[in-house]
């Protein structure tokens, strides 16, 4: 995490690097903006997926400001999502009720309910940092949850609070009454949300963040106060998640109980890892990833939570860096003519990775059928095949494609090391001789 | 989650003392039993530096298992071998996983545990299912110890409250009065030089996490009736745990076992009393009405808001002494 790409900034930002980076941008928006059109997300589910996907993206962006960037381990940032969220679906209701103010601008509401409670809280729970903050955060999570029920005239209990969208003054002809409405107002304020948090990486506070990740006591001795820089990061963090819950309270309509829960601030945390937190697109990339994986798995699969947790636990062991830093590690190597060889050792080690996968999966899958959907039977269709839980044969198969699977896996992937070590040697030799000339 | 005080019908003539005394015994159960809990993570955490999320897990995994051995093999043996499958997964835990996490340091070992305990709530429910087993008291121990002002103390309670003491006597005795104590706490500040005088630093923290696994399954056999044999019952008692922790001072075992005594009392007090800030108000003459803001707020009973009570008091430790009541170092 500490060999961050976020720190390493050019030394002296050119206008060069400036128009690239205005590029960048402008090409996410294009790409927003017809997202919704694309064949495939151009149904009301995709467009649904999509703003979920847009929602998920401001969290684990706003939780990065803490974890990444600062180096605070949070289990408890749904807290000032959650309350975000009540702010914003309160403020929808006064609209409801006459306040004429658009929709549009209900993010806003969430974003200063983030940022009330992440100064109210933050205050406290900043005092400290590392292990003494990761378990503070949970309890301020844990008491926040429980509070939800035990005020059920501002939070709603269970059943939460809900409001309508529709129910508003217009602006510019925006009704909200189709989905991709709602998408166009998530995407827009995702992109403003993203940018600015982009930019707050590279203000001067947001280096001495950096800074007071790295090394705290250093941070101190050119006079900064590690606690008011924490403090200050995890205000800025707490608006965003804000921000992200009041776009959860239009697309749903709805905040319960669940958007403060521990559920959630895993959720969050999850996101932010397997994406990579060492990277600004990582906590983009894993918003998309799990939204995807928990809307199209657990339409199929009780176990989608499985998946998820033993693709963390996969990714801390072998991917620290995650799936962006993975991306990233390809970026030296890709011109050199040993990649070819990569690429080729990478199609043979998916062979038995996919076998030993599709192992893990039916004995998963069966094993699920019969301790939680009993009454369904035996009898069922995995992966294009139909078998019988009941019998002994199915489970001796997967079992051993599982067994057989990881063993040919290991061999090939010494194949992959090897073609890995190659082709990087020829990089330094390329940079070296560049560097010669 | 605390264990509720019910009125008792035998009429007495002192009915502050008993809601006291029965109170009383019903926290110092439950603080026992929290200690139970704690006290594999504190003995984890302060000699391998580890924060282990997956603690409840192993936990409810102990609570899993003593079920299913004790109907194979009866409860006796079933308070032996749960904690020693609990070992044996925890020795393969260290050695497979967190031995490799090692190098990325702290917070990826923290992050490797807390996305076990995702894994290992989600691998119970593939095994037993989504709703709690049958896991009720074994017949050998339940029957009634003795009777405090006519409501009986069940014997099992009393097991588990001599198998919690025992733990504490036992870590005690082993990290400060033993050869291996003193290795293992010389192996948390100076691996090198241990390993230089031929000890094995990597075995001495899987035999570390091992135990500290045991421990918490055999609180799991005695929680897991005590409490729900569920796949929701280490996200139940997780945080609580860590409450405990923080508030006794990281890695310090009697600051573990005043803080589980405190929280288990408290708690059990909390939910005996049946009275608001609203009533405060009242018995003080100061008036509040309907439409007064916070009105809900002042109205919380106190009995509903014990489930918030460890966590408050954890914020107020934060602020008032920040290492705890026993914590003898900043962490």
């Amino acid at each position: 995490m500490n060999d961050s790409g976020m720190v390493a900034a050019p030394a002296a930002a050119t206008s060069q690097g400036a128009a690239a980076r205005y590029r960048v941008w402008l090409a996410a928006a294009v790409v927003l903006a017809i997202l919704p059109y694309v064949p495939g997300l151009d149904s009301d589910f995709g467009r649904s997926l999509l703003s979920q996907m847009g929602i998920a993206a401001v969290f684990a962006l706003s939780y990065n400001v803490l974890f990444g960037q600062t180096g605070l381990l949070s289990f408890g940032h749904a807290v000032y999502f959650g309350l975000g969220g009540y702010a914003a679906i309160h403020f929808m209701r006064a609209i409801n009720h006459g306040l004429p103010i658009p929709i549009a601008l209900v993010p806003l509401a969430g974003a200063a309910g983030g940022l009330l409670f992440g100064l109210l809280f933050g205050a406290v729970t900043t005092r400290r940092a590392g292990t003494i903050f990761a378990l503070i955060s949970l309890g301020v999570g844990e008491l926040v949850y429980a509070a939800t029920f035990m005020l059920p005239g501002y939070f709603g209990g269970e059943e939460g609070i809900t409001a309508s969208r529709t129910k508003a003054p217009s602006l510019f002809g925006l009704d909200f009454g189709s989905q991709v409405q709602v998408y166009y107002v998530i995407a827009l304020w995702a992109l403003v949300a993203a940018s600015l948090m982009h930019a707050f990486a590279r203000t001067p506070v947001g280096r001495i963040c950096n800074a007071v990740r790295d090394n705290p006591e250093r941070a101190e001795f050119i006079g900064y106060n590690t606690q008011r820089v924490r403090f200050f990061a995890f205000a800025v963090a707490g608006l965003f998640a804000g921000l992200a819950g009041g776009l959860h309270a239009i697309n749903y309509e709805i905040v319960a109980a669940d958007a403060v829960s521990a559920q959630r601030s895993g959720a969050v945390l999850l996101m932010a890892y397997i994406g990579g937190a060492g990277h600004f697109v990582g906590p983009i990339l894993g918003a998309v990833a799990l939204t995807w994986l928990q809307t199209s798995l657990s339409g199929y699969t009780a176990a989608w939570l499985l998946y998820a947790g033993l693709f963390f636990v996969v990714i801390i062991l072998f991917a620290p860096a995650g799936l962006s830093g993975l991306i990233l590690m390809h970026g030296p190597i890709v011109r050199t003519r040993a990649f070819r060889r990569v690429l080729g050792t990478y199609v043979i080690a998916l062979v038995p990775a996919a076998v030993m996968a599709i192992g893990a999966v039916l004995l998963i899958e069966m094993s699920y059928r019969l301790s939680t959907q009993h009454e369904l039977g035996t009898r069922m269709r995995l992966l294009w095949v139909s078998l019988d839980a009941g019998t002994p044969w199915p489970w001796l198969a997967a079992t051993l494609m599982l067994i057989g699977g990881f063993l040919a896996f290991r061999k090939t992937w010494r194949r992959v090391a090897a073609a890995w070590q190659d082709a990087s040697d020829e990089a330094r030799t390329a940079r070296f001789a560049a560097g010669a000339r | 989650m605390g264990p509720r005080v019910r009125g008792d019908d035998s009429v007495t003539t002192w009915p502050m003392l008993e809601l006291a005394t029965v109170s009383l015994l019903n926290g110092v159960v439950y603080g026992l039993l929290l200690f139970m809990l704690t006290s594999g993570l504190t003995l984890i955490f302060s000699m391998m530096g580890v924060l282990n999320f997956a603690h409840a897990s192993l936990f409810m995994l102990g609570a899993y298992l003593s079920y299913q051995f004790g109907r194979w093999v009866g409860f006796w043996p079933a308070l032996v071998i749960a904690p020693l499958a609990c070992s044996l997964i925890g020795a393969a835990i260290e050695r497979y996983g967190l031995r490799h996490v090692h190098r990325s340091g702290h917070v990826a070992e923290i992050l490797f545990t807390f996305g076990l305990a995702y894994v290992i709530e989600e691998l119970v429910t593939m095994i037993w299912g989504r709703n709690a087993v049958a896991n009720s008291v074994p017949a050998v121990i339940d029957f009634p110890l003795f009777s405090v002002f006519g409501s009986s103390f069940p014997a099992y309670k009393g097991l588990m409250m001599a198998i919690s003491v025992a733990m504490f006597v036992f870590l005690y005795l082993a990290l400060k009065r033993t050869r291996i104590g003193l290795i293992i706490q010389a192996a948390l500040t100076h691996p090198q030089m241990v390993s230089a005088l031929g000890h094995d630093v990597p075995g001495v923290f899987v035999l570390v996490f091992a135990i500290g696994s045991a421990l918490a399954g055999l609180a799991g056999v005695i929680g897991g009736f005590m409490l729900l044999t569920q796949p929701t019952l280490a996200h139940a008692v997780g945080p609580i745990v860590f409450v405990i922790v923080v508030v006794g001072g990281l890695g310090s075992l009697a600051g573990a076992l005043f803080a589980s005594l405190l929280i288990g009392i408290m708690q059990t007090f909390a939910v005996a009393v049946d009275y608001s800030l609203l009533d405060l108000f009242r018995a003080l003459g100061i008036g509040v009405t309907r439409t007064s803001p916070m009105y809900e707020f002042y109205s919380i009973k106190l009995a509903t808001a014990a489930p918030i009570v460890p966590y408050l008091l954890l914020v107020l430790m934060l602020i008032v002494r920040p290492r705890g009541l026993l914590g003898t170092r900043d962490v």
